[in-house]
């Protein structure tokens, strides 16, 4: 990790009426990350969000940006700016007043203001709507705008409450790169809230999978789907096969592990130790079928079989137990195996995750 | 249906004349009556009456004469000279003060009334809002009585005042205070109603989008919160503005006749000064302060039209 950090979460708890959103979250993020709060709605990620710009106060723990405490900053005195997940551009301001504003309030001199809002607008693509309001706008460009005003401050962090939700997918995907690049560009740590998995591994480079008022996992994109900690990660990153196995043994995180089909496989484990049930994590496209199958090698028939153009979904009955696997389609021939279909089945172990049920 | 039907579509079928071939004239009509009898034919008749000649034993002659408007102004000589009086002049000044002191005390009082029933949950919103609308449940005079018992002598504000050291038998009733406190009480809902209107349109992100970039408080409200809310606050403005500038109850029980306003003044020349073509010469001029006003307000609301 980065030796400055920008942020310092620590035991925030947090309650709403009964409802416990937060339950002691720590965690740090360094400078110039850019750092994903994932996690499904209620997860308290947007909560966690909130409580960095003030909006929020925890019923206990602290949280420090760059170092200094800001529990007792009200929202307009911490250096932090917000991306609405709604944009919330002010309808009655042209571009270059929402743009301008937060520099008016920090009291910049106008000649400073006008450059640094042409520059802004300017890197965000907007610079021939200055004159324009938000209302005249289409998604994407409210969502630059929104950029633009929340990054013309300079902030220590940046904010981001699902900015792309609101966006149609070919949109979605441009904004993705154009994020990551602004990222770059600006240098200024980015904390991104969101629910799409998706977006998450494409943009950040470490990720909090937050669940039930908890953090579930903190890595890197890959580590998040490769080596998820727990179910609840592996089930939420990505698509995945549960199977219940019981634990034979485990030695310097692996576990051998007998599984329903009879065999005795052996692949990573976390958190297995000491155990004697396990959920066994094999992700869809680790599976591979025909003269492919490799590994741990098994009989299958096709039940179903879902062309999506890129790829295709099987859905495989191994004597009586389901499996799913998804094969991309490399040729038009991709999707040779037709449902009803007796083949080989396979997966490495190595790809393979035993986790704690 | 019928073989032809199927193969004629409905566009090739002949045109027939239907009785209610235009339905929005047959459909507004009763509106367009109402209006004509309940609004154009009674404005037309003061009209009328206003530039009528004054009998001799009160009533009027269908004689056209621009006296009554005269009066306004002037008062005419025994010898018929013309002698300019400010008296009716400062009622219109002081009727325009009050009504104006008025709306900016309901203004005053109304938004953070409204602002604070726009933050409460569903339920307790339709109950404020049915507690702000109960006054006009109970009839206007009675309302005013009981102002009037409220800061009479013995009444429970000044006795409530005594007992820090005001002397006894202190009223506050019979002057402008007790007429503004009438007409505050009186039209403060009409002010509240607007502008909880949009302030609950209000989309609260913007004031924590104004709050994220470095806005204080005051400056959220000059900045965001008042030119997002302005036309209700105008439309509040316009609704207690222009009754407060006829009202008659008020001045009359509240501020003991002795001060009038163009309202008492109006009714005043209906009945006892028997003087109906100069009432209605003053109803007139009202009622042009009003469309000036209106005309005014709807303008600056047009020029102002793309914002909201």
């Amino acid at each position: 990790m980065n030796e400055a950090k920008a942020v310092e979460v620590r035991s925030v708890s947090k309650s709403f009426g009964t409802y416990q959103a937060l339950r002691s979250v720590s965690f740090d993020i360094g400078a110039n990350e850019f750092f994903t709060m994932l996690g499904p709605s209620g997860c308290g990620k947007t909560t966690l969000l909130r409580m960095l710009a003030g909006f929020e106060t925890p019923d206990s723990g602290s949280i420090r940006l760059h170092g200094r405490e800001v529990l007792d900053l009200p929202p307009h005195r911490r250096r932090v700016n917000t991306v609405f997940q709604n944009y919330a551009l002010f309808p009655h301001m042209t571009l270059e007043q929402n743009v301008a504003f937060g520099l008016e309030n920090l009291g910049w001199d106008r000649a400073r203001i006008r450059a640094r809002v042409g520059e802004m607008l300017e890197r965000v693509h907007m610079e021939t709507m200055a004159r324009r309001r938000p209302g005249q706008l289409s998604g994407g460009q409210r969502q630059r705008v929104a950029l633009a005003r929340a990054l013309a401050p300079d902030p220590e962090v940046l904010l981001l409450d699902e900015p792309l939700s609101a966006l149609d997918l070919k949109l979605r995907q441009a904004m993705r790169d154009e994020l990551r690049k602004l990222q770059r560009d600006s240098g200024i740590t980015f904390v991104f809230v969101t629910h799409d998995q998706e977006e998450a591994l494409d943009m950040s480079d470490r990720i909090a999978v937050l669940g039930a008022g908890e953090v579930q996992q903190i890595g890197s994109p890959t580590e998040i789907y490769e080596e998820p900690a727990n179910r609840f990660v592996a089930d939420f990153v990505g698509e995945t096969n549960f199977f219940d196995v019981e634990v034979l043994e485990t030695v310097a995180g692996q576990a051998t592990v007998r599984t329903p089909f009879g065999l005795v496989i052996t692949a990573p484990e976390t958190g297995v130790a000491g155990r004697r049930r396990a959920t066994l994590s094999v992700r869809p496209e680790k599976v591979n079928l025909g003269d492919q199958a490799q590994g741990v090698t098994m009989q299958g028939q096709v039940v179903n079989k879902n062309y999506m153009g890129g790829y295709t979904h099987y859905t495989l009955d191994i004597g009586g137990i389901e499996l799913r696997a998804s094969r991309r389609n490399a040729s038009r021939e991709g999707d040779a195996i037709a449902a009803g279909e007796t083949v080989n089945v396979g997966f490495a172990p190595l790809s393979a995750r035993v986790l704690a049920s | 249906m019928s073989d032809s039907a199927l193969h004629n579509p409905p566009l090739d079928r002949p045109h027939r004349p239907r009785p209610w071939h235009n339905l929005p004239f047959w459909g507004l009509l009763p509106t367009w009556v109402l209006m004509g009898f309940a609004l154009l034919v009674p404005v037309v008749i003061v009209a009328a009456v206003s530039v009528a000649t004054r009998g001799t034993h009160g009533g009027f002659t269908w004689d056209f004469n621009l006296a009554s408007y005269r009066q306004i102004l002037f008062n005419e000589g025994w010898t018929g000279e013309m002698e300019f009086t400010p008296q009716y002049l400062m009622i219109i000044a002081r009727t325009f003060v009050l009504a104006g002191a008025t709306t900016l005390i309901c203004l005053i009082f109304a938004v953070p009334v409204a602002y604070f029933i726009a933050r409460q949950t569903a339920g307790t919103k339709a109950v404020l809002i049915y507690l702000v609308t109960l006054p006009f449940w109970v009839s206007m005079i009675l309302r005013v009585y009981a102002w009037m018992i409220i800061l009479g002598r013995g009444g429970p504000l000044p006795r409530f005042l005594e007992s820090f050291g005001l002397p006894p038998g202190t009223s506050f009733m019979f002057n402008d205070f007790a007429t503004l406190t009438a007409m505050v009480y009186t039209y403060m809902p009409l002010m509240v109603l607007p502008v909880f209107a949009s302030i609950e349109k209000l989309d609260v992100t913007l004031i924590e989008a104004a709050h994220d970039l470095y806005a204080n408080r005051w400056t959220t409200v000059r900045k965001v919160i008042l030119p997002l809310t302005a036309p209700g606050i105008v439309s509040g403005a316009i609704l207690v503005f222009v009754p407060s500038l006829g009202a008659v109850l008020e001045p009359t029980l509240m501020g003991g006749g002795k001060q009038m306003m163009m309202g008492s003044l109006i009714q005043l020349q209906f009945g006892g000064g028997r003087n109906w073509p100069f009432g209605a010469a003053i109803a007139m001029t009202l009622m042009c302060f009003v469309v000036i006003f209106l005309i005014f307000t709807a303008h600056r609301a047009a020029r102002k039209g793309d914002v909201a």
